[in-house]
């Protein structure tokens, strides 16, 4: 069994890590002088030696990202997407809630970076705890003098805001988000031309970060980018959070070595194995969004790339495991009708087609399926996405859309065609697997 | 989100190339891909896209196949700006596909109730699902249910099951009213349009959602089941409601008017109407028109309806038994500019009398304002700053705010406002300096003198000097960059002398010599009117009496010989028995003159009364004879806008009863007196003006009938296109080399006295009074067009509640409001926008007006009329 690797999630198990006293007396806001002491272009420089990746969803390297930003455009913003709302992911929840200061302290690294006066911490509506730890901290921060005027003995002064959603999956899409932060209904913007690099928040150069992301910047700048990336491999260096949940005997985050780690040791080392000593019958490797995988897939390493290449993602870390009675007509549904809820109405094809499918899926779970709607299914998601390939291509602006198109309804109608087909003929599951909780016409998505 | 000019803003001269299904193109830069394609012939489908509009790429129908770094890619046409060497193709199967899925994803929840929509038949919906969609639906299930038709307003109704929630309206009431007043509510599959509760769509703009509404989920009451698209008949024309002069495209059904909607003219409405010039054609078909000529015996007698040939020859009869100066013209601002020149020629030529005036007295004198340097209002958008002397422009030239609003937040033009109160425009005001009812040509110099260098240190003409300092900033900077200043001209307030607003505009031009100036007078025509000399001292072409007598001998024979009198002048002539016949052209002084017991005096006073209207009034409630006028829609002929452009109108419908144009009229009657105009066909009268008025010169039928003059022509025309060269701009810059008329130079502005120093009278009339006009009143038309008439609200006073508390009363009470000259009843709200010691009521919302305060007498020697409160009902 692999050794845990520990880097962001060292004081989750510690009683008082959410403090200022417990955060300082472990090193805290030590990165923060280092970092004040160098110039925000020597911080960038770090970051991208530490080629750390993104770990919202996308992957895209954070220094790369920074890059983006316009020459000599101010104000500029730094805005952290803690609006983590990917069915199956729950890790930035406790980085918020157990550990608030080191994201902090990466707010403020980032900051001086990219040279903002300004950052934003949006955080996800359904969060209450998470929301009232990071405001305790901010506070404590401000006080202690880490945040405002002149802030450690420099000339930098920087704010930040605290920002509490309304509860929407949509405004984890970065350009949703901004709109939100304005006070706009939560609606992704068409990229291009709003790149948040150059039209951001208000208009003006905008950084988008996922909060994991952020946290891991206090560890780079301490301990150097070449102590960062002796850490996973080449191409995904440091360490992950994976949030597993499902069919495992022991769910939660596990923080692991990036890119080496494989899904099998996931499961069953650190997991403790499928409950009841089950088989898998698949597995989401990435979020709701993702495409499936399936048990001849558990060797695969928690490696982007090689998760990519294979016609899914990593996405932000969420790993849901379904064991063999699992009923994948009604896991595939459930999915669909969460991106169906979650449509924010503003695409045609995204805020018809998703309820579409849902309706249809809610007719065969109800008996009533027709030969047809399996095809019927397929072409409808086609409609949204294009080839139903992954990455999915869209009619959409944003991918969610997309992902029900292209995620566990092809996955699921690919590879168990038959339990669809009985299913139509027989108007109820194939025999042994679970009836599951909720009847589905008792709990339509309208 | 963006500029929204960025889709229709002037192309740069060089010029990209784009291959369109494999033909290439030459594109703008900026340019939008789904704008380039049509202009080239491509139409690419869409729904949300509205030109005049931020594009929001919402419901994708416009999704083509894009060439870029990774190759072809499904892009939307509405937000892909075009780039050079793009590759774009609009029908391949890929294309066509995603057409089909965006059609049948739209109609998946869109009731297919089109055999009872007011929208089929003219439904993009129905029309791209035809040309582009599928031919079935695969949706089985049931589709989304809402309560059909919800009131979102008095004249908009909303149908959220039609509703395929492309932005259109929801964006047209922010970006484009300005009323953001209807929004989505709910998510995704469950999203709405709609209000918040107990906050109505109460927009002057509302019917225009209607109009873009791509689907029939809007509906305006008074087309809604009244006719089906395929049974309408239309011309385009021009709206006759205010003096913006929107093209419009009139609609009928049976010989009946059943819609206008706007047309998308660039230099002015950009497809826009207000609600008011959208609904009033309902006046057109009320049942109180006058149809038949009436003649009374005597007054208060019975009407007695009588032949054309003997209503005409009592008129003439009356005519030719009085001297020249003792006949009068009130009126004829709402005519055609043919209709005018007829008059003009009736009064000034055949009956040689110059007391001859559009105006009621409400506006401006038409000498001083024919003076000024004009403004287009496109001048508006590229100004370095805008200065807005006069009413409310959202409450009298609708259109015109919209694009004032458009200056001021799409192109960031810097706005000073001169107001006595809060108005339309005063949120888009960099300054809005509020002076003392009376006083704004003194607020008006000190923020010239600020704009000198002399900044103000206190208060002057009631303005803070914080605020005039600001003003005199933003003229400072427009002038220091040789930028154009807009001066919005009109007349702010009926119970202030009319001089002042002159004077304070003066001020303004003596300042700048790029200083321009935009009408702001309410009227239909009545740019028309002075255009064509319906005023004393003027002659056709805006010259003066003097100036013009050769010229005008030479066509007409003769001319009067002194100046006559203004409109009231005239009245106070006739109610002192020195004129004894006062002919009403559209006219009503007893609603509309500024002084309600003159004009009550003059009318019962003349010998004999003449009333050309289409509707009845209180004024031609008095007259001996009435000639009913055919109105809007049911004749032919050209307007003139608040700038001086000159554009057609259609007829449609048949006149009411036997109404005629008055034209016709002018003609018969001048027939009758001995003279032939020899006109047979209003356009015999167009011609003639293009022939004979020097500003008018080549605006004749033909050359408004091209297509490069769609928009009309502005007079002056300053070259005149050869007849060789058909659809040449006529009012373009190419200069001719034939001058085709006689060089006559316009008249100087008279310089009119200084208000300057003119101090009130502490007495017991402690109140100055503010009268100007809201969209719907009680106006003639307003009434007789029953979905506005009910949104006419009642007349209040208006008063700071300071006021109200230091006369011990309450919002809501009754009070009188007095001054020297008369009384109103009328209940206070409290409304504390307005400075203290100022009492507003709306003009023309009570059956006893404002006009019943009012003494000419007294507004011309102090500048204001002053009122007090007095408590109580007749108390």
């Amino acid at each position: 069994m692999p050794a845990p690797t520990k880097m962001i999630s060292t004081r989750w198990d510690q009683a008082d890590g959410h403090t200022l006293d417990g955060y300082l007396r472990t090193g805290g806001y030590e990165a923060l002088r280092k970092a004040l002491a160098m110039a925000p272009e020597a911080v960038v420089d770090e970051v991208k030696a530490a080629n750390l990746a993104g770990r919202g969803g996308a992957g895209f390297p954070c220094g790369t990202k920074w890059g983006f930003l316009p020459k000599d455009v101010f104000p500029r913003y730094l805005v952290v997407n803690g609006d983590e709302s990917e069915p199956g992911t729950y890790k930035d929840r406790i980085l918020l809630e157990r550990d608030p200061h080191q994201l902090i302290e990466g707010v403020l690294i980032a900051s001086w970076a990219i040279k903002a006066e300004q950052a934003f911490i949006y955080i996800r509506g359904e969060m209450p705890h998470a929301h009232e730890r990071m405001a305790a901290a901010l506070n404590e921060a401000y006080a202690a003098g880490y945040i405002g005027k002149n802030i450690c003995g420099t000339d930098w002064s920087i704010d930040v805001v605290l920002h509490w959603g309304a509860g929407a999956y949509i405004v984890g899409e970065e350009t949703a988000l901004i709109e939100s932060l304005e006070g706009n209904r939560g609606m992704p913007r068409l990229k291009p031309p709003f790149f948040p690099a150059s039209k951001g928040l208000y208009m003006q150069p905008t950084v988008v970060n996922n909060v994991e992301t952020l946290a891991n910047l206090p560890w780079i700048i301490t301990n150097g980018a070449a102590a960062f990336t002796s850490f996973g491999n080449e191409k995904n260096t440091g360490t992950r959070l994976f949030a597993v949940s499902g069919h495992v005997k022991n769910p939660g985050v596990f923080e692991v070595e990036f890119g080496t780690t494989t899904f099998r040791e996931l499961f069953y080392d650190f997991c403790g194995g499928i409950r009841d000593d089950r088989r898998v019958k698949a597995f989401i490797p990435g979020g709701g969004s993702a495409p499936w995988f399936f048990e001849e897939d558990l060797d695969t390493p928690l490696d982007a790339g090689v998760v990519g290449g294979k016609g899914s993602m990593l996405g932000s870390g969420a790993i849901v495991v379904m064991d063999e009675t699992t009923d994948m007509v009604k896991a595939a549904w459930r999915i669909v009708k969460f991106f169906a809820k979650e449509s924010c109405g503003k695409c045609s094809p995204c805020r018809e087609g998703t309820n579409w499918m849902e309706k249809i899926y809610r007719r065969i779970l109800d008996g009533e399926g027709r030969p047809e709607d399996v095809n019927l299914l397929l072409d409808v998601a086609d409609n949204i996405s294009p080839g139903l390939t992954w990455p999915p291509r869209q009619t959409t602006i944003c991918p969610l859309g997309p992902s029900a198109a292209a995620g566990a309804l092809v996955s699921s109608i690919r590879r168990f065609p038959a339990e669809y087909e009985h299913y139509i003929v027989h108007g109820r599951p194939v025999d042994g697997l679970s009836t599951g909780v909720y009847r589905p016409s008792l709990t339509s998505a309208s | 989100m963006t500029d929204t000019a960025s889709a229709t803003e002037a192309p740069k001269k060089t010029t990209l190339t784009v291959t369109i299904d494999g033909t290439p193109i030459e594109a703008n830069p900026g340019e939008l891909l789904i704008a380039a394609a049509e202009r080239t012939g491509t139409y690419i489908p869409r729904f949300c896209w509205h030109p005049r509009m931020s594009e929001v790429g919402m419901c994708r129908m416009c999704l083509v196949e894009v060439s870029g770094p990774r190759g072809m890619s499904l892009q939307p046409a509405c937000m892909q700006p075009v780039a050079d060497g793009m590759v774009v193709d609009t029908k391949s199967s890929t294309v066509k596909k995603a057409q089909d899925g965006v059609l049948e994803f739209l109609l998946v929840n869109h009731p297919l109730d089109c055999p009872v929509c007011d929208k089929g038949g003219e439904c993009p919906l129905q029309d791209q699902t035809l040309t582009f969609g599928p031919g079935e639906s695969r949706f089985v299930e049931e589709k989304r249910h809402n309560e059909k038709p919800i009131a979102i307003s008095d004249l908009v109704l909303l149908d959220r099951e039609r509703c395929i929630l492309c932005d259109r309206c929801t964006r047209f009431s922010k970006e484009v009213a300005g009323d953001p007043l209807i929004h989505f509510i709910n998510r995704g599959n469950q999203t709405e349009v709609n209000t918040f509760p107990d906050d109505p769509f109460a927009s002057y703009f509302s019917g225009n959602v209607v109009q873009i509404c791509p689907v029939g989920a809007l509906t305006a009451s008074p087309y809604r089941f009244a006719a089906r698209p395929w049974d309408l008949d239309q011309v385009e024309s021009t709206c006759t409601s205010c003096a913006v002069g929107c093209r419009v495209v009139v609609q009928s059904s049976g010989d009946e008017i059943t819609r206008l909607q706007g047309v998308d003219s660039d230099p002015v409405n950009w497809g826009w109407l207000c609600d008011k010039g959208r609904f009033d054609f309902e006046s057109v078909s009320s049942s109180s028109r006058l149809s038949a000529p009436v003649v009374r015996a005597a007054r208060g007698a019975a009407d007695e309806k009588v032949s054309w040939s003997v209503a005409n020859n009592r008129i003439a009869s009356a005519l030719r038994s009085y001297d020249p100066s003792q006949i009068g013209f009130i009126g004829g601002a709402r005519l055609t500019n043919e209709d005018q020149y007829a008059y003009v020629r009736l009064a000034k030529q055949v009956l040689r009398t110059d007391n001859v005036d559009a105006q009621l007295g409400d506006g401006l004198a038409a000498d001083a304002w024919l003076g000024f340097p004009r403004a287009t209002i496109d001048d508006l958008g590229s100004a370095g700053a805008i200065v807005l002397l006069g009413p409310d422009l959202k409450e009298e030239l609708p259109v015109l705010f919209l694009r004032l609003r458009d200056a001021a937040t799409a192109k960031r033009v810097p706005v000073v406002e001169f107001a006595t109160g809060p108005t339309g425009s005063t949120p888009y005001a960099t300054a809005s300096v509020r002076y003392r009812p009376g006083e704004v040509a003194v607020a008006a110099k000190a923020v010239v003198a600020a704009a000198g260098g002399n900044p103000a240190e206190r208060q002057i003409g009631g303005a803070e000097s914080d605020v005039i300092n600001a003003a005199g900033a933003v003229l400072a900077k427009a002038m220091a960059a040789g930028r154009k200043i807009v001066v919005v001209l009109g007349r702010g307030s009926m119970a202030e002398q009319s001089a002042s607003f002159v004077e304070a505009a003066l001020s303004l031009r003596d300042a700048s010599s790029g200083t321009v100036v935009l009408s702001a007078m309410r009227r239909a025509n009545l740019h028309g009117a002075l255009d064509m000399g319906m005023a004393p001292g003027l002659l056709p072409g805006r010259v003066t009496q003097a100036e013009g007598a050769a010229w005008y001998a030479a066509h007409w024979g003769t001319t009067p010989t002194s100046v006559g009198l203004d409109t009231m002048g005239m009245l106070a002539a006739a109610a002192a028995g020195a004129i004894k016949v006062l002919v009403l052209l559209g006219a009503d002084p007893l609603a509309d003159c500024p002084d309600h017991a003159l004009a009550e005096a003059a009318l019962a006073k003349v010998d004999f009364l003449v009333a050309i209207d289409t509707l009845p009034n209180a004024s031609n409630a008095h007259a001996d004879v009435i000639l009913p006028a055919a109105g809007f829609a049911e004749k032919s002929g050209t307007t003139t806008n608040l700038e001086g452009r000159v554009t057609a109108l259609s007829s449609k419908v048949s006149a009411a009863g036997t109404a005629r144009p008055d034209w016709m009229i002018a003609s018969e009657l001048a027939l009758i007196l001995g003279v032939d105009f020899g006109y047979e066909l209003v356009g015999d009268i167009t011609a003639d003006i293009a022939a004979v008025v020097p500003t008018h010169a080549g605006v004749t039928p033909d050359a408004l009938g091209r297509s490069a003059n769609a928009d009309g022509i502005v007079v002056p025309v300053v070259a005149v296109v050869p007849e060789s060269m058909p659809d040449a701009p006529a009012d373009g810059a190419e200069a001719s080399d034939e001058p085709v008329v006689p060089q006559v130079a316009l008249p100087r502005p008279i310089r009119v006295r200084s208000t300057e120093g003119v101090v009130p009278v502490p007495d017991s009339y402690s109140l100055r009074l503010i009268t100007s006009r809201v969209l719907y009143d009680l106006g003639s038309i307003v009434q007789a067009s029953p979905s506005l008439a009910k949104l006419a609200r009642p007349a209040t006073v208006r008063l700071h509640s300071g006021e109200i508390e230091r006369h011990a009363m309450h919002p809501g009470d009754l009070v009188r409001v007095v001054s020297q000259h008369g009384e109103l009843t009328l209940p206070m709200e409290a409304d504390d926008q307005l400075p203290r010691g100022v009492a507003f009521i709306a003009w023309n919302t009570a059956a006893s007006g404002a006009n019943m305060l009012i003494n000419d007498a007294e507004l011309a020697a102090d500048g204001t009329t002053k009122v007090r409160l007095e408590s109580g009902r007749n108390a």
